[in-house]
């Protein structure tokens, strides 16, 4: 796939390692997901404080640290916003290290985001992958070293992914930085990833391990225990598969899968575990608040609070954990608890209580306040007798005394919550109202609500705190009286999962409500029958055949859905070249081969005929040939082998023992087939013969194309002799 | 020790036709000149393991196969010897015996196995962890001209047949998984759960399962008991417990002091499992609910692995015929329980060479056979009573007791059973000859099976 690329790469590659290439990186300033939402909606994650510090600073300042030397930081949504931000900060301005950004608004997806990257032509060697809410202090030496060390024994190394041990929860099954679970297959000797799957499916009890992984590699392990850092050391041939692979958006889900199982060119990935070091992702607010805690507790020195590394002013360390900026006003009766921060210029009030919470610049905070286990922004205002439990608190809002925050809320920009006002638990709070199209993929990202606020976002602010006032009196919004913001409606079913991904630690009931459940989950896992051969277990096995059906879900599945997309490029004269691509997406999602296409296409075809009125079976038979002779192509680009072409004709048979009325016609479509080359002599031939020893009644279409069969037989022998 | 032997025999299998016939049931094939079976019966004797229950599929195999333990055996070993039905498969076998098994912890042992391993290790790992299931495991084979031939690339995905997939733990006490070699051929289905529970588990392909099983019996029974239509032990039994280990049906509804006891044991592999797990927080998350927790079932299942330099193989066809025979007299030597000459072979005292005859190293010649002059003997088993004519070649082969080969013949990576009649320069390569089974002068076979109909 990447062919016609490659030599260009390789020449420039040999070139290199005569002279040294500056390290480069691309930072990836967009997740490209909207598990921030609504913070997001107004400001980019990387630009959201993190103890204080926008999160890209960590990054930027790790990548430095690491000897990086040319930084290209993608920015996508709100992409002013992050450009402006860059280029008023002192990454600019610095020796040896270089941040240059490349802007593209359209990019809904990593994999757009590299292929535009890609077609700058900027990298010119080996690269550090990395998403601008990284946080680590990991020494790259190593792993640089053992990539390109690989490399130069085996070019198809092209990337070495980060992890990190870490066993998730085996009750809720994620990570302690709130991501699904991860099952790796590793070779232990040469580290080569074998096999990734982080889709949390936990309906399905087992993980399917192809054959050949085990025919390949006699020993590897299967890890439940490690983490991904998202810290990837890419080859630029990276970059040249995202843009061969079009189609190609998630890193992992489709580029990472898609090596592993599609065996692209022989193309092999490798892992790094650190040990001792830090790296984690923020993916979710959970992990915003796990990886807050390891600042704060120092697993990421250098870059702790009161080390001055970029964007952070001088914070003291004092006694338990509790760093304090300076001019902080701290009223004497206040208790400041373990592990707290406590931004520059903020005032807080007598007997107020503050834990385990990172408080921002420029706050007020009234007394008689507990704040536990929250992150408030800077210049919020915090009235008297307030009460905030694992809260996230943006910049400029306003809680009215005696307001009450429950674990696992987020107010986002200039929040107003009314006196007294309780928050329910896990709400969302914004003034920006809830975007109604819903509808969006989960890959879709936040870039689509921004594309037309790529200006407006930096307004945004400004618009709604001038609309505040009259908003006020429309008593439209939620949060008590006086308050100013939405309440987010959360969407169906994610509501159960609320918990999953909140800053707020999981409730004990919900731990055992859920370990009640992994213990029925277990048991309904479990095939209740030992047996392995299928024959056997009639009466008890009801797991197994679960399994098969799944199995048979996805096929019927995949059938379907081929089957709409033919229908569409048939009623709305879609071009072929396009349904190939549509095709092929669904073969790599549903991990179809190109025999289930070749089948499910054709069964598409012979349905659209069954479906269209007909009044007899030649009418039948005409409309099936018409449709035959003019989709040839697209079946034909299908039937690669043999194989295939058997298949397909099995298929065939099979829907004509469901269809009367298709039945007579059996003969005839397949001699058109034949006609028309999409089957070649050879594999009806070989049907024929695997039909041999085939019960009676399965003969009865190897009967009717007796002629046929005959005919095809003598056919060869003809042109033999006229040769 | 507490533990029961059982000792399956087997019966006449097909699959090793026709070395193995009505007369000469599998159990009693001559390996280096002894009936397989005392490999086995050697071998537990080694460990002091001296009261067994040898199954015998049919009743007059079991006569036979019970005459020459007897026999052989009469002072030495306390043997029962018990007959069951034809194809009722090893779990079937059980089955049928349970009533004999009285013992806390029985021992199963295949009947076909030639192997230095001690099972006395294999028990006593068994009682260590209190496991429900504990099983051999070794090295595939390592015997050459077999393995040599699966292990060249991608052989290996057409000859799955000696490969077992086997998931342990990162210590390698416990095993997590296991599939027959069979089926390689469809996707592995890994559990999750038990993954989880130990957080990392090594999948392994180059180990063999050498159908020695240490089971704890109110286990074993509760699973006969249960899923009658279980016929094999390793195909069914052993995947089953495996499978199942996390959340145990076989101590729910044990008697109740087995019970008891089953829950306790439990616990402690549970409480070993989340050992495993390095985040603080979550033992924490267990802590207020562990009530709940421990109304859990849990089973061990153990995988003891013999040391790379172990003899293990088991013969269960005709190509593994061979290769054991090649090798107890070859690279294993040990386990023939002969003493070598000089020359690293066996010629018995009693037989008779001709001028300018060689029998090489690795090679046995049986008491009171014959040969004639100028004869070539290379890694090959001749029984006894043989009378072999002058120019006679043998390579590679095994020729039962009794044999008559006449001048001139040569024969190599043969098997030639008892009684056989192998006229004048008749040639014969990779073939196996039944007993009494008569070859015309002059002919030549390669690669086929030849025995009376």
């Amino acid at each position: 796939m990447g062919a016609p690329k490659k030599p260009g790469i390789r020449a420039s590659e040999d070139a290199e390692d005569l002279a040294r290439v500056p390290l480069q990186a691309i930072l990836l300033a967009d997740s490209f997901a909207q598990k921030f939402r609504p913070i997001t909606l107004e400001r980019p994650k990387v630009l959201l404080p993190l103890v204080n510090v926008p999160m890209i600073n960590y990054t930027l300042a790790w990548l430095e640290s690491a000897g990086v030397e040319e930084v290209f930081v993608f920015c996508c949504a709100h992409s002013r916003q992050v450009i402006d931000y860059l280029e008023a900060s002192e990454w600019m301005s610095q020796p040896n290290f270089t941040v240059s950004t490349i802007e593209s608004r359209k990019a809904i997806s990593a994999g757009d985001a590299l292929r535009f990257i890609y077609e700058r032509n900027v990298i010119h060697g080996d690269f550090v992958l990395i998403s601008g809410d990284t946080v680590s202090n990991m020494s790259l030496n190593e792993a640089l070293k053992e990539h390109k060390d690989r490399r130069k024994k085996d070019n198809n190394a092209i990337m070495t992914m980060v992890i990190q041990r870490s066993k998730p929860s085996p009750i809720t099954h994620q990570s302690r930085l709130g991501t699904d679970e991860l099952f790796l297959a590793i070779d232990p000797e040469t580290m080569q990833l074998l096999y990734y799957e982080d889709k949390d499916d936990s309906r399905k009890g087992t993980i399917s391990i192809d054959k050949t992984l085990i025919a390949d590699n006699p020993t590897f392990l299967m890890h439940n225990d490690k983490q991904d850092c998202y810290i990837d050391i890419c080859s630029p041939e990276v970059l040249s598969l995202f843009s061969d692979n079009f189609d190609y958006q998630h890193l992992r889900k489709h580029f990472v899968k898609g090596l592993l199982v599609d065996d692209i060119m022989g193309y092999k990935i490798f892992t790094y575990e650190i040990h001792s070091s830090y790296a984690a992702r923020i993916d979710n607010f959970r992990s915003y608040d796990t990886i807050s805690k390891d600042i704060i507790q120092r697993w990421t020195y250098p870059f702790v609070p009161d080390v001055k590394f970029f964007g952070n002013s001088a914070v003291k360390l004092d006694r338990q954990g509790m760093y304090r900026a300076s001019e902080v006003g701290l009223s004497r009766s206040a208790k400041c608890g373990p592990f707290t921060v406590i931004g520059c210029g903020t005032n807080i009030g007598t007997n107020t209580v503050i834990s385990d919470s990172v408080i921002g610049e420029g706050c007020t905070i009234g007394s008689n306040v507990s704040i536990e286990g929250s992150y408030v922004w800077n210049n919020v205002v915090i009235e008297d007798g307030c009460k905030l439990k694992h809260a996230i608190v943006c910049d400029g809002v306003m809680l009215r005394s005696g307001a009450v925050l429950n674990p696992g809320v987020v107010l986002s920009f200039n929040v107003v919550i009314g006196q007294k006002f309780v928050v329910p638990a896990y709400s969302m709070v914004s003034l920006l109202e809830q975007p109604t199209n819903q509808d969006s993929d989960e890959e879709l990202e936040y870039a689509d609500n921004n594309s037309d606020s790529d200006v407006a976002s930096d307004e945004v602010d400004e618009r709604y705190s001038a609309e505040v006032p009259e908003k006020d009196k429309c008593t439209a919004y939620e949060v008590g009286e006086s308050g100013a913001g939405y309440i987010w409606q959360v969407c169906d079913g994610v509501h159960e999962e609320d918990w999953r991904h909140s800053v707020a630690p999981i409730p004990d009931e919900k731990l055992i409500e859920l370990m009640q459940k992994v213990d029925l989950d277990t048991e309904d896992n479990l095939p209740s029958s030992g047996e392995l051969k299928p024959e056997l277990n009639s009466n008890m096995s009801d797991d197994d055949d679960d399994d098969i059906e799944e199995v048979q879900d996805d096929t019927s599945l995949f059938q379907k859905e081929v089957e709409a997309t033919f229908l569409r490029a048939v009623h709305e004269n879609v071009a072929q070249s396009h349904i190939v691509l549509e095709v092929n997406a669904l073969r790599l999602s549903f991990n179809m081969t190109f025999l289930d296409c070749a089948s499910a296409l054709f069964y598409s075809m012979i349905k659209l005929a069954l479906d269209t009125p007909h009044n007899s079976s030649v009418d039948l038979r005409t409309s099936a040939a018409a449709l035959i002779r003019k989709w040839k192509k697209l079946l034909k680009g299908y039937l690669t082998s043999i194989d295939e072409e058997i298949e397909v004709i099995l298929k065939f048979e099979e829907m004509c023992l469901e269809s009367k009325e298709l039945a007579p016609s059996f003969t005839q479509l397949l001699h058109l087939m034949y006609d028309e080359d999409i089957v070649q002599e050879e594999s009806i031939l070989n049907w024929a013969a695997e039909k041999e020893n085939a019960d009676e009644k399965d003969k009865e279409f190897v009967k009717q194309a007796e002629q046929f069969l005959q005919w095809l037989k003598e056919a060869p022998e003809e042109d033999d002799d006229d040769d | 020790m507490d533990f029961q032997v059982v000792l399956l025999a087997g019966g006449a299998s097909k699959k090793l036709a026709p070395l193995v016939s009505q007369e000469v049931p599998k159990a009693l094939l001559p390996v280096a000149n002894r009936p397989v079976i005392s490999y086995a019966l050697e071998l537990l004797e080694q460990s002091n393991l001296k009261d067994l229950i040898v199954v015998v599929e049919g009743e007059d195999t079991a006569l036979s196969v019970g005459g020459w333990i007897s026999s052989a055996y009469a002072d030495r070993l306390h043997v029962e010897v018990a007959a069951v039905p034809e194809d009722v498969g090893t779990a079937g076998a059980l089955r049928a015996i349970a009533h004999h098994l009285t013992a806390g912890d029985i021992l199963v042992v295949s009947g076909d196995l030639v192997c230095d391993v001690s099972p006395g290790a294999v028990a006593a790992a068994h009682r260590r962890h209190d496991a429900v299931v504990t099983a051999l495991l070794c090295s595939a084979p390592v015997s050459g001209a077999s393995e040599s031939g699966s292990m060249s690339g991608k052989d290996k995905a057409k000859k799955p047949v000696r490969y077992n997939i086997i998931g342990l733990d990162p210590l390698k006490q416990f095993l997590l998984y296991i599939a027959s070699g069979a089926e390689v051929d469809k996707d592995l289905k890994m559990q999750k759960n038990i993954i989880r529970a130990v957080g990392q588990m090594e999948i392994r392909s180059d180990l063999m399962d050498a159908h020695l099983y240490a089971f704890k019996r109110s286990a074993l029974q509760e699973v006969l008991d249960q899923k009658e239509k279980f016929q094999s032990l390793q195909q069914d039994v052993v995947p089953y417990l495996v499978r199942s280990q996390l959340a145990s049906e076989v101590l729910n509804n044990g008697t109740p002091p087995t019970d008891e006891h089953g829950s306790v044991n439990g616990k402690i592999l549970l409480s070993q499992l989340l050992a495993n797990s390095s985040t603080p927080d979550f033992h924490e998350m267990y802590t207020p609910v562990n009530g709940s927790l421990l109304t859990r079932k849990t089973h061990k299942c153990c995988a003891y692995i013999a040391g790379k330099d172990k003899y293990c193989a088991r013969l269960n066809s005709i190509q593994a015929y061979s290769d054991i025979n090649r090798d107890v007299i070859g690279e294993a030597n040990h386990l023939s329980g002969y003493s070598f000459s000089s020359h690293n072979n066996i010629i018995h005292l009693s037989a008779e060479l001709g001028s300018k005859t060689t029998v090489g190293p690795h090679c046995m010649l049986g008491e009171g056979s014959q040969m004639g002059d100028k004869c070539s003997v290379k890694r090959s088993v001749i029984g006894r009573h043989c009378r072999i004519g002058s120019n006679v070649k043998i390579v590679n082969s095994v020729v039962m007791n009794h044999v008559t080969i006449a001048d001139g013949c040569s024969i190599q990576g043969s098997v030639i059973c008892s009684n056989a009649q192998i006229q004048e320069r008749a040639t014969l390569k990779d073939c196996q000859v039944g007993a009494g089974y008569v070859i015309t002068a002059g002919a030549e076979y390669r690669s086929e099976s030849l025995s009376k109909k």
